[in-house]
C-alpha cells in the first residue's frame, strides 16, 4: 500500500521520499490537511511516485490537496522538467482537455439587484451561451481557424468580440508564441471548426456567483472585486481541439520514447526530452491547443456579458463587465523558476493545478503585481468557489502552483446511481440557486456530494502558504455544460 | 452472439468495459459501453453507417485505436453511435468495422467522452470470455 509510504513532513506536507520505491529520482510531495490526506486515493500517491521516476525533473513530484486518481499524472499533480537534463514532456502531465481553466468577470450590480431578475438572468445566459455535448460556437473556415490557433483570444478581440483590456488579465495575454498548426493534424482542425465559443459537457459550466466575504481587501481591491458584488465564473477549456491533439500525439510518441530509451511505470506517462524534434513538435500542437482555449473564453465572455446585459435591458459596459482574470488548470508551459540558488527555464506540467505565481512576477499585470497572481477556485455545482492570490512560498515549493477545484470522491457512476437531476435541481433552487442544464444525468453526476469540500481543499492549500484566500463566491445559478 | 457491456467506476472519469467470446464482441461492447456515457443508446437508431480500419502494434493499444476513432468521427460527424459490427484480426493485429449511428441533432445528449485511455488497459481472455476495457476521459 503507498499510502503507508507518507511521511508527514511539516503541518499540511506529506512526502514519499526518493528512496522508497526504486527508480524515484525526487521525492513526491503531497499537500494536504490530516482530514484530506486520510481520504487520498492509493491510486494517486502511486501516480505521483510514477511521476518522480521521469527524466529531468526537478525538487519533487507534486499532489495537491485536491489530487485525486487520473491518468498518467494524478489529477491536481504538477512537475518541472529541465531540459538541459534530459527533461521530459509528457501528454500525461497535460491531458487530453488541454488549457482547461476558468475565468472570472466582474458586474458592478449587487446581489440585491440580480436576485430578483434572476430567473431571467439564468434563461438568457442559457439560450445565449451555447453548452452541452455536440454543442457548436463560431463557425470558422480553416483559414480563419489557423488565425486563431497563432493569435488565441486576440483573434476574438480582433473581430470585435472581445474588448482589447481583456488581453492585460488572460495568461499569456490569451496568446502563447510557438503554436504551429502545420503541426496539428487535419481531423483535429475539422473538429474544432464549429465549436470555438461552446462550453462543452461534463464538470464545465458558466455560474453567476455573489461575493460572499473577503479575506484579503487589499488584494481583492487590486482585483476589482468586493463583498456583494455579482460576478460571472466560467469553466471550460479547448474542446475538441485538445482532446483531438492529445489522441494524437499520445500515439506518436510512443515509438519515439523508446529511442530515446526513457522508460515509464504507467504507458499513458509516455514521454519523449522536450529538447527533441517530437518534444519540440507536440510542444507546438499543445500550445495551439492553449490558444484555442483561450479564444474559446474569451468568446463565451463575449455570449455571456450580451446575455446577461440583455436581461437588463443594459450594455456590459455599462454593467462593469470587466474580466477580472483568466488562468488554465491543465498546461504545460516553459518558465523561469528557482532551483539550488539557480534560475533555471523549466517546462512546468501542471493537470488540475492552477498557476499561482507570487508578487513581482514579469508575466503578471502591473495592477496585479504587488498582490500576486488571482487564482480562481471553481467549485462543484452548488458550492462555494474561491479567488486566491499566489505567494513567494508557492514560486519556491511549487513551481508557483496551487489547486483547481474540489476534486472528486465519487464516481461518476456511482453518483448517477445515488442522485436524481431532476431532484437535485429542484434541492438546489430551495437553497437559492437556480440550474440550467442540457441533460439529467449529467447533474446528477455532479452532484455536489460527488465532490471534496472545496473549502477543506482551499483551507489545506492557505494553511500551507501556497496560495492565500482573497475571497469566497457563492453560486446563484449554473449553466451547466 | 453473447455480448456484455458495461461502465465501471473510476473516480474522476469512467471505465467502459466490452466482454465476449470472441476478442471482436469485447470491442463492440467497449464501443456500447463508451457510447452509452454519451446517450441512452438503445433509443439511438441506426441510420447512419462509418467503416473503420484499423492496425496498431498490440490488442491494447488496437482498443484504444478503436475507442478514440470512434469518438473522434462522432465529434467531426455529429453522429452518436449505438451499433458495431468488428472482425479483429488477432494475428495483424488489426480490425475492419462499421458503426452505425443517428446525428446528434436528434437524439437527447448525456455527457462527451474526451478521449480513451492507456489507464486500466485490459484485452484478455479469462476462461473462455474475452474482456476489453479502459478509463475514459469525460
Amino acid at each position: 500500500m503507498a499510502s503507508r509510504l507518507l511521511k508527514k513532513i511539516s503541518n499540511n506536507v506529506w512526502e514519499v521520499p526518493a528512496d522508497a520505491v526504486q527508480g524515484m529520482r525526487v521525492p513526491a510531495r503531497f499537500y494536504s490537511s490530516d482530514k484530506l490526506i486520510a481520504d487520498l486515493d492509493e491510486k494517486a500517491i502511486e501516480q505521483a511516485v510514477n511521476v518522480a521516476t521521469l527524466p529531468g525533473i526537478k525538487k519533487y513530484s507534486i499532489a495537491m490537496p485536491d489530487a485525486h486518481w487520473g491518468y498518467g499524472f494524478p489529477i491536481g499533480g504538477v512537475a518541472a522538467f529541465d531540459p538541459d537534463e534530459n527533461g521530459i514532456i509528457t501528454v500525461g502531465g497535460i491531458g487530453f482537455d488541454v488549457n482547461c481553466g476558468v475565468r472570472l468577470i466582474a458586474t458592478n450590480l449587487d446581489e440585491e439587484d440580480v436576485r430578483p431578475k434572476i430567473r431571467q438572468v439564468m434563461d438568457s445566459l442559457f439560450e445565449g451561451v451555447p453548452a452541452g455535448l455536440g454543442s457548436e460556437g463560431l463557425h470558422l473556415s480553416q483559414s480563419e481557424l489557423n488565425e486563431v490557433m497563432v493569435e488565441g483570444a486576440r483573434w476574438v478581440v480582433r473581430k470585435g468580440y472581445g474588448w482589447e483590456r481583456d488581453l492585460n488579465h488572460i495568461e499569456e495575454g490569451g496568446m502563447i508564441e510557438g503554436a504551429d498548426p502545420s503541426n496539428v493534424s487535419k481531423r483535429a482542425k475539422e473538429r474544432e471548426a464549429n465549436q470555438i465559443g461552446s462550453l462543452g459537457s461534463g464538470n464545465h459550466y458558466l455560474e453567476v456567483q455573489v461575493v460572499d466575504e473577503v479575506y484579503d481587501e487589499d488584494a481583492a481591491k487590486a482585483y476589482g472585486i468586493r463583498k456583494g458584488q455579482v460576478v460571472i465564473m466560467v469553466h471550460t477549456g479547448s474542446r475538441a481541439m485538445g482532446h483531438q491533439i492529445g489522441m494524437d500525439y499520445i500515439e506518436e510518441m510512443a515509438p519515439a520514447m523508446k529511442k530515446y530509451g526513457i522508460q515509464v511505470k504507467d504507458k499513458e506517462l509516455v514521454s519523449v526530452p522536450f529538447n527533441s524534434p517530437e518534444g519540440r513538435k507536440y510542444f507546438s500542437a499543445m500550445n495551439v491547443a492553449m490558444n484555442i482555449a483561450w479564444a474559446n473564453r474569451e468568446m463565451i465572455t463575449y455570449y455571456a456579458r450580451q446575455a446577461f446585459a440583455k436581461a437588463f435591458s443594459s450594455s456590459p459596459e455599462s454593467l462593469g463587465m470587466e474580466l477580472v482574470y483568466d488562468v488554465g488548470h491543465n498546461t504545460g508551459k516553459l518558465e523561469l523558476h528557482e532551483v539550488d540558488g539557480k534560475t533555471k527555464k523549466l517546462v512546468v506540467h501542471r493537470k488540475g493545478s492552477t498557476r499561482a505565481l507570487g508578487p513581482g512576477r514579469p508575466e503578471l499585470p502591473p495592477e496585479y503585481r504587488e498582490a500576486g497572481q488571482p487564482v480562481l477556485i471553481g467549485g462543484s455545482m452548488g458550492t462555494f468557489s474561491y479567488v486566491l492570490k499566489g505567494t513567494t512560498k508557492g514560486m519556491e515549493e511549487t513551481f508557483g502552483s496551487a489547486v483547481h477545484g474540489a476534486g472528486r470522491k465519487m464516481s461518476r457512476t456511482q453518483a448517477k446511481k445515488e442522485y436524481r437531476g431532476e431532484e437535485l435541481a429542484k434541492e438546489l433552487e430551495r437553497r437559492g440557486m437556480l440550474i440550467r442544464g442540457h441533460s439529467w444525468s449529467g447533474l446528477a453526476e455532479e452532484a455536489p456530494d460527488a465532490y471534496k469540500d472545496v473549502t477543506d481543499v482551499v483551507a489545506a492549500i492557505h494553511d500551507a502558504g501556497i496560495a492565500l484566500m482573497v475571497a469566497k463566491l457563492r453560486p446563484l445559478g449554473t449553466v451547466k455544460g | 452472439m453473447n455480448m456484455k457491456y458495461e461502465v465501471y467506476p473510476h473516480t474522476a472519469d469512467a471505465g467502459v468495459r466490452g466482454i465476449g467470446d470472441t476478442v471482436s464482441e469485447a470491442f463492440e461492447g467497449a464501443a456500447m459501453a463508451t457510447f452509452s456515457i454519451m446517450a441512452d443508446i438503445e433509443r439511438v437508431k441506426p441510420e447512419t453507417a462509418i467503416s473503420v480500419e484499423l492496425s496498431a502494434g498490440s490488442l491494447e493499444d488496437l482498443l484504444v485505436k478503436w475507442l478514440n476513432e470512434l469518438i473522434s468521427l462522432s465529434s467531426l460527424k455529429g453522429i452518436v453511435f449505438s451499433k458495431f459490427e468488428v472482425d479483429v484480426d488477432e494475428g495483424k493485429v488489426s480490425l475492419k468495422a462499421t458503426a452505425w449511428g443517428q446525428s446528434m441533432k436528434d437524439v437527447p445528449l448525456q455527457e462527451e467522452v474526451k478521449a480513451a485511455t492507456y489507464a486500466d488497459l485490459k484485452v484478455e481472455k479469462t476462461g473462455d470470455r474475452w474482456v476489453a476495457q479502459c478509463i475514459v476521459d469525460v
